[in-house]
């Protein structure tokens, strides 16, 4: 086991260096940014020069990125156009959308896990039918529309909900937005244990279960459940980082000033070390929930054992 | 969790595979326990819900592109704080945009070059220090250093000796350090050198670039950076970057216009969408621009909490002029032509609800008569007239290639929908669906980047919003040679006499003429085609009164009452 992390862990530094070389590059090939901080006037050449210098935007491509990454093992990952050093920006983007993903995950977890043990048990039925088309639904249907729907209705027109979240991004306030992100990963959640949980119902060690006389309730958590949980606990752990990652949509919808929020201004205003700064980390939790997931295997099912 | 089995004896089968159960309850168990637990902290503090805040305006704010310095801040989001935080010499009325004494007591000229400004008692930044002539001029030197690469320095290019401080060639070393044309007299007295005769430049003093800067920003600039201090009408209270800021009256404002609420809470909205939805669910007091989705319906959502009004801005589409195609007199027909084949009318109603109107000038409205604006200078070339542009490109030599694009970004503002009904347009005229294409370029950046690379070979986007309302400001920097903002590469040596002789003309009303005179010769050339002006828009809340746009579509917040 020990071993094993290990490796795991050594294995990350390419996969690490790689994508934020990627991800360096491709900021550095939309241009030039500094133009576009004029706005649409013309740029004065001397004022885009010494902004050039300041974020050491007239040194060539490798150099660059080698100051950048010499920077970020000193814990400085450099400074937005705004002047807000870019880990102030991370410490407050971080947490809320950590926050976010895990009420997404925990709602997802919980309805999908639910809604698939139920489908999957009374497969055909009218309870079944039904759910399986709401997650057509919500796959089929854009976030966007869904959010801003939601949004609307239990905003304005019922006032249950303030349409915005606080800048605290408390949880009572992420919950439909939570709700709105994990839509469509709880769709998938679902229907993962839905199929699972109906394949193994019909395993040996479930009848033996049965019919060693244990309580219908037992056997479904204890015995069925467990031995479902794997591809679903495999969906869970990438949904992780997406759900961090991929909440563009709804931060915006929401106003929730998190990742997504940073990293869609990062890119608009092109400003490399907001972006490389947050795929950095993003790229790190991506891993390490991957890594977790791997190691949950071992935790659900026995016979998997890493050396 | 769905796991758990309290209060049961574990049965022999789960002992024997070890413990793993039993840990990933714990586990989801603390996950439980964690989410309830910062629920309740985070239950106290935060916002308060509808009418909770006393007599805080609320209203929608976006993350401003620059650290908030008087001179590095060129875009409406910053400007907004900055014009509630600072006075400078003179300010611009709200109603009819003219240029009054504010810090100033007078700003007198004997030939349009050499300027003696005298200041009023009284005045103090909010941290108690007071405005002095040197607040001015060490704010302006400040602002004109090129090692400080503030984005707005060339507002100090008229001063002379800005080319020793903010030397214009690659490499070379700055030869002085302070503007050479400024002179501090005494306390409240200080004289002005600029380069060249500009009569109307004490007009021009009320954009922000020129505000008074108190010793603290030069003391401790990181400090003064996180809240910043300034002479204006409100102070900043509590600032948090990229979330929100809390402004309050100050007390000891010297101006005219003191607030006649306690104070404005600007909130970051990432979307305008969300800012509008806020407001309609009353978490919100105001928003100044209603989001283009929703010009529709705003109408109906509001009633006559809408403001709509028109705003220093002008959307026009530029030739790249140094491109051999579109230069000479025969291209200047085509451009003529092509202004002809655009339906103006018809694509503002349609598009902009009323938001926009047809431009039939090189200014805006909301400088007025006086001011030098006039609606038909234009005249045909700005109108719809479809024989006639067929005509003209006809003895134009045609379009360069039968074919011509229009290029802009369309990450922001909606660009993509006016440009295809543009292109619409001239191609019903031409009666050939190619002769128009767009050309959309994804960012902004980049956009901008092959504007200044010249790069363009058809029609792209240009958009002007004035720094202040005069209508050398829609002139000069768009279409004098080598002007700051001259991106058609236009070179008329007619028209930059003009302007000279306008700017030293020694009364407002002798420049206007001159002004509109070189105005004429661009209508004969067409650099580029005026399409519309813009209208600023805002919405607000029930509690909220007597609330209007200023010239620069920022609602004029110190006006507002709230009930």
């Amino acid at each position: 086991m020990g071993r094993y992390l290990l490796r795991r862990l050594v294995q990350m530094v390419p996969v690490f260096t790689g994508a934020t070389f990627l991800i360096f590059l491709m900021v550095y090939a939309l241009g030039d940014p500094v133009t576009a901080l004029f706005g649409d006037r013309g740029p004065d050449p001397a004022t885009a020069r010494a902004l050039r210098a300041e974020f050491n935007l007239d040194k060539p491509l490798w150099e660059q990125y080698l100051r950048y990454m010499g920077k970020i093992f000193t814990g400085d990952f450099g400074t937005a156009f705004n002047g807000r050093p870019v880990t102030e920006l991370m410490a407050n983007a971080f947490p809320i959308s950590f926050r976010l993903m895990l009420v997404a995950l925990g709602l997802e977890m919980v309805l999908g896990v639910a809604l698939g043990v139920l489908t999957g048990l009374r497969r055909g039925r009218a309870l079944d039918t039904s759910v399986l088309l709401a997650t057509l639904v919500v796959i089929a249907v854009p976030t966007f529309v869904l959010g801003t729907t939601a949004q609307y209705l239990l905003g304005v027109e019922l006032g249950w909900i303030q349409p915005a979240v606080s800048p605290d991004a408390r949880l009572d306030e992420l919950l439909l937005p939570g709700l709105i992100l994990c839509l469509v990963s709880l769709a998938y959640v679902t229907r993962l244990t839905r199929t699972s949980v109906a394949e193994n119902a019909r395993a040996d060690y479930v009848r033996t279960a049965v019919a060693k006389g244990l309580p219908a309730r037992r056997v479904t958590v204890r015995h069925l459940l467990r031995n479902s949980l794997i591809p679903v606990v495999t969906y869970l752990g990438a949904d992780i980082g997406t759900l961090m990652a991929g909440a563009i949509v709804t931060e915006r919808i929401f106003n929730i000033q998190g990742v997504g929020y940073q990293l869609f201004q990062g890119i608009v205003r092109q400003n490399s070390p907001t972006v490389v700064g947050f795929v950095v980390v993003l790229v790190l939790i991506f891993l390490l929930a991957n890594l977790f997931v791997d190691l949950l295997y071992a935790v659900l099912d026995p016979r998997i054992r890493y050396a | 969790m769905t796991f758990r089995t309290p209060g049961r004896p574990r049965d022999a089968e789960a002992q024997r595979r070890g413990r793993a159960p039993r840990r990933l309850t714990a586990a989801a168990g603390a996950a439980v326990l964690a989410l309830a637990t910062t629920a309740c902290a985070g239950g106290n503090g935060g916002y308060l819900g509808g009418g909770g805040d006393g007599g805080l305006i609320r209203a929608s704010w976006g993350d401003p592109q620059h650290p908030l310095e008087p001179a590095n801040t060129n875009e409406v989001q910053g400007g907004k704080v900055l014009d509630m935080i600072f006075r400078g010499l003179v300010h611009y009325n709200p109603e009819t945009g003219r240029a009054e004494n504010a810090v100033a007591q007078s700003i007198d000229t004997e030939d349009q070059r050499n300027f003696t400004i005298r200041l009023k008692d009284g005045w103090t930044f909010s941290d108690g220090t007071p405005v002095t002539a040197k607040s001015f001029t060490d704010a302006w030197n400040y602002g004109a250093a090129g090692e400080n690469a503030q984005v707005a320095s060339y507002f100090f290019q008229f001063i002379e000796g800005y080319d020793e401080v903010h030397p214009a060639e690659s490499g070379a070393r700055p030869t002085a350090r302070t503007l050479r044309g400024l002179h501090v007299v005494d306390d409240h007295t200080f004289t002005v050198r600029l380069t060249r005769p500009f009569s109307l430049w004490p007009q021009t003093l009320g954009y922000t670039a020129y505000a008074p800067l108190p010793r603290s920003f030069f003391e401790d600039h990181d400090a003064w950076l996180a809240k910043p201090v300034g002479n204006g009408p409100y102070r900043i209270d509590s600032y948090q970057p990229g979330q929100r800021m809390t402004l309050v009256a100050n007390e000891d404002y010297a101006g005219e216009d003191k607030p006649r609420n306690d104070g404005v809470e600007l909130r970051v909205y990432t979307d305008n969408n969300t800012a509008y939805t806020d407001l309609q669910a009353g978490n919100l007091d105001l928003i100044d621009d209603v989001p283009a989705a929703r010009l529709g319906n705003v109408e109906n959502d509001l009633g006559d909490r809408y403001v709509n009004q028109p705003a220093g801005i002008l959307q026009t589409v530029s030739f790249p002029l140094y491109d051999r195609d579109w230069s000479g007199r025969s291209a200047a027909k085509v451009r003529q032509g092509l202004s002809m084949a655009i339906n103006r009318e018809e694509i503002t109603s349609r598009l902009y609800h009323g938001t926009r109107t047809p431009a039939g000038d090189f200014t805006s409205p909301v400088l007025g008569d006086a001011g030098g604006y006039r609606a038909d200078l234009c005249g045909d070339v700005c109108a719809y007239r479809p024989r006639r542009a067929r005509e003209l490109i006809e003895e134009g030599g045609g379009l360069p290639g039968g074919h011509v694009t229009l290029t802009s970004n369309v990450d922001t503002g909606s660009h993509r929908q006016w440009m295809d009904a543009v292109c619409h347009s001239i191609n019903n005229v031409l009666d050939d669906s190619d002769a128009c294409t767009v050309n959309p370029v994804p960012t902004f950046a980049d956009f901008r980047n092959r504007i200044s690379q010249r790069r363009m070979t058809g029609m792209f986007r240009t958009g002007w919003q004035m720094d202040y309302p005069l209508i050398q400001n829609f002139l000069q920097p768009l279409y004098y040679t080598n002007g700051s903002s001259n991106d058609s590469g236009y070179h008329n040596e007619e028209f930059d006499q003009r302007i000279d002789q306008a700017n030293a003309r020694p009364t407002q009303r002798e420049a206007v003429r001159d002004f509109q005179e070189a105005e004429r010769m661009l209508v004969d050339d067409l650099p580029a085609i005026p399409l519309w002006y813009q209208n600023g828009t805002a919405g607000y809340s029930e509690r909220l009164s007597n609330v209007r746009l200023n010239p620069f579509s920022v609602p004029v917040f110190t006006d507002i009452e709230v009930s």
